[in-house]
């Protein structure tokens, strides 16, 4: 479980790497996207994984670390996912703009010099 | 006693956050129905904060950590504020500029058409305020980054407003750099959660000294990584190349509010490099960064510098003297000893007040030159005697000249970094950095102010680009020839206002110093304010609605 995601981890951040450092706005913005993915889930990762852990509290059961998941990674995350969907769609906006007035997808809003 | 002092204590703490963010909302209902009232809305909002932030100056200047729980749970467990002298201090800067920023952006909005200014410009301001202040408040580190992406939130806005071609693509630059940058942050936030399981600035300081060494090199890791993510905000070296792009493309007043964003990450710097990873910190992650600080910093200082000596425009000029003032606070904050970063809070003041009254004086100054912001011979419109008096003043204060604050700071400097290794870097290249703004300033002046012939004059402009190719291409102020307004009253207002406040920091350089003395001093004994922090007890609640529904559960239960 734990070499799984880790290797999805890695395999999500090598992508989102490879695919932010391209020059087109629409590449640029899908490795970010997946780089954001990859961010979540270590943030998940970081509160140690565990199968089959009640979330907060069963009952019978003492409220320990040993006994059940961690919240705290779990409300991180999900206010990282909520920023990282909001600004990507801010930067989408900003690029589709961008592609409109330059009429060039380039990150720097103009083709290349050949 | 101590319960009864818990009581009485009020709410002021958390005020900074929650006015601007009430201001932004009724604003954003106001800007939907196009009232007229928005700006004067807005005004009364700043000038609250302002009013706000000098009570909490003084409040703070006795020297009491101030601790706030956010939703009344105990403090590792909630999110807490602080308010020192340092937040207060960045609190009452913050509301200086913005106060200034905004007077002149109301001034060059009237009379015109919404889609220049952007319909959202006030709702978004506050909203920028409110994560500036949040960011100086909080003692949080995963509610550091909450504040860090609510005022990069707004301030993708403001960048884009009156969206020209430049600025577009300086947004795209801007946006994709900070959105890694925050995945960076997260990633250390979350790494430096699993190995002390905190997130509370107070009790990460009492927990990475006994971390297990094993985990020493991911504690450094993690803490390096949050020093590059401040990095990025605060322009350090390799990590400048956003700011003097995003800074000319930005209009005026946007670009006078950045002149705080930078300092949001020098501010960051120096409370990780005092509190979490100072070298008296003890632990693995004590003085993590107390080489490589400075060394990047005086790098960034001659960057800085041979930056301004190129500028072709104004604009680029005044973006890397921002990077220039960065470079010189990081660099004393990186020398970590009292002095240095006394010194460092001083010259914060002035390196803040200036470089916001620098943006909006390049505004004046190019639409007295029909909207053209390129450092060549041009015609000047209007009278050159106010502009150039300023353009005087705010030169001597920026360039660290006698007599004005700017020179006091550096001399503080120098003075106590005499006392570190590196000292004879630091003396010669801050001094060597001072001269050559001084001449790149010195010579912009000239072209602008005494060789006022129509035509002919692209000499200069065409003599500086040889040197370099980092210049910006020649839309970047395209819009600049839309927006030209004519300077009013109010413009000299705000750009007056912000440099007698530059020269109020000379007059009162006594009682700034020592305030500065002393917020350095309250840095380096970290003990007041983790258990200031640590020991904020949650207020009893009035009403315990819990208990009652327990209660109400049992009565109804009884009546079944």
């Amino acid at each position: 479980m734990l070499l799984l995601l880790s290797l999805g981890i890695g395999t999500l951040t090598g992508c989102g790497l490879w695919l932010m450092l391209r020059e087109r706005t629409f590449d640029t913005i899908l490795g970010l996207t997946l780089l954001s993915y990859a961010v979540n889930l270590f943030i998940f990762a970081m509160g140690r994984v565990k199968v089959g852990a009640v979330p907060i509290v069963e009952a019978g059961k003492t409220f320990t670390l040993a006994n059940t998941a961690d919240p705290l990674p779990q409300a991180l995350v999900l206010t990282a996912i909520v920023i990282s969907f909001s600004m990507t769609a801010v930067l989408l906006a900003i690029a589709l703009r961008s592609n409109a007035e330059s009429g060039s997808d380039h990150v720097d809003a103009e083709e290349p010099r050949p | 006693m101590n319960g009864a002092a818990q009581l009485m204590q009020g709410h002021e703490v958390i005020a900074p956050i929650v006015l601007p963010l009430l201001a932004g909302s009724v604003l954003v209902l106001l800007e939907k129905s196009r009232s007229r009232w928005v700006p004067l809305v807005s005004l009364c909002a700043t000038g609250l904060l302002l009013l706000l932030s000098i009570l909490l100056v003084m409040q703070a200047s006795g020297g009491k950590v101030q601790p706030y729980l956010l939703g009344n749970w105990q403090a590792p467990f909630g999110i807490s504020l602080a308010l020192d002298r340092l937040s207060a201090l960045m609190l009452l800067l913050t509301a200086a500029v913005a106060s200034g920023a905004l007077v002149y952006a109301v001034a060059g909005q009237a009379g015109r058409s919404e889609a220049a200014q952007g319909e959202h410009f006030h709702s978004l301001f506050q909203y920028q305020l409110m994560g500036l202040c949040g960011a100086f408040l909080t003692a949080d580190l995963f509610n550091l980054f909450v504040f860090f992406e609510v005022l990069l939130a707004a301030s993708y806005g403001l960048l884009l407003h009156g969206a020209t071609r430049a600025r577009l693509k300086a947004s795209v630059h801007y946006v994709v750099f900070n959105l890694s940058s925050s995945a960076l942050f997260l990633i250390a936030v979350s790494l430096l959660y699993a190995l002390t399981g905190t997130l509370n600035m107070a009790d990460l300081a009492l927990k990475l000294p006994l971390l297990r060494p094993e985990d020493a090199r991911l504690a450094q890791a993690a803490a390096l990584l949050l020093l590059v993510v401040f990095a990025v905000k605060a322009a350090l070296l390799p990590l400048y190349f956003w700011l003097p792009d995003t800074y000319a493309a930005a209009s005026a007043p946007v670009a006078a509010l950045f002149a705080i964003m930078t300092k949001v990450g020098v501010y960051a710097i120096a409370r990780m490099t005092t509190l979490l990873f100072g070298v008296s910190s003890g632990g693995a992650t004590a003085g993590v960064a107390a080489v490589a600080l400075p060394v990047l910093a005086l790098g960034t200082l001659v960057l800085a510098a041979i930056g301004a000596l190129a500028a072709t425009r104004l604009r680029g000029l005044v973006a890397y003297l921002v990077v220039g003032s960065a470079g010189t606070l990081l660099l004393a904050i990186g020398l970590g000893t009292e002095g240095t970063l006394a010194a460092a809070l001083f010259y914060m003041v002035n390196s803040t007040l200036v470089a916001a009254a620098w943006f909006l004086l390049a505004d004046r100054i190019s639409a007295a030159r029909g909207g053209v912001d390129l450092l060549d011979a041009r015609a000047l419109s209007g009278g050159w005697a106010p502009l150039g008096l300023a353009f005087l003043i705010a030169s001597v204060a920026v360039a660290g000249v006698p007599p004005l604050a700017g020179f006091l700071g550096k001399a503080l400097l120098l003075q106590a970094a005499g006392q570190t290794p590196m000292a004879v870097w630091v003396v010669a290249l801050v001094l060597g950095s001072s001269l050559a703004m001084m001449v790149a300033l010195a010579r912009a002046g000239s072209t602008l102010f005494w060789k006022p012939g129509a035509g002919g004059g692209a000499t200069v402009a065409a003599h500086v680009s040889a040197h370099v190719s980092t210049h910006l291409p020649a839309h970047v102020t395209a819009s600049g020839a839309l927006a030209v307004r004519p300077t009013s009253a109010a413009h000299i207002w705000a750009i007056g206002a912000l440099l007698a406040a530059v020269l109020a920091s000379a007059v009162a350089a006594g009682s700034l110093s020592a305030y500065a003395g002393a917020a350095a001093q309250q840095l380096l004994q970290r003990q007041p304010y983790i258990e200031a922090v640590l020991g904020a007890r949650p207020v009893p609640p009035k009403f315990d609605v819990r208990k009652e529904m327990r209660e109400r559960a049992r009565e109804s239960g009884e009546l079944k």
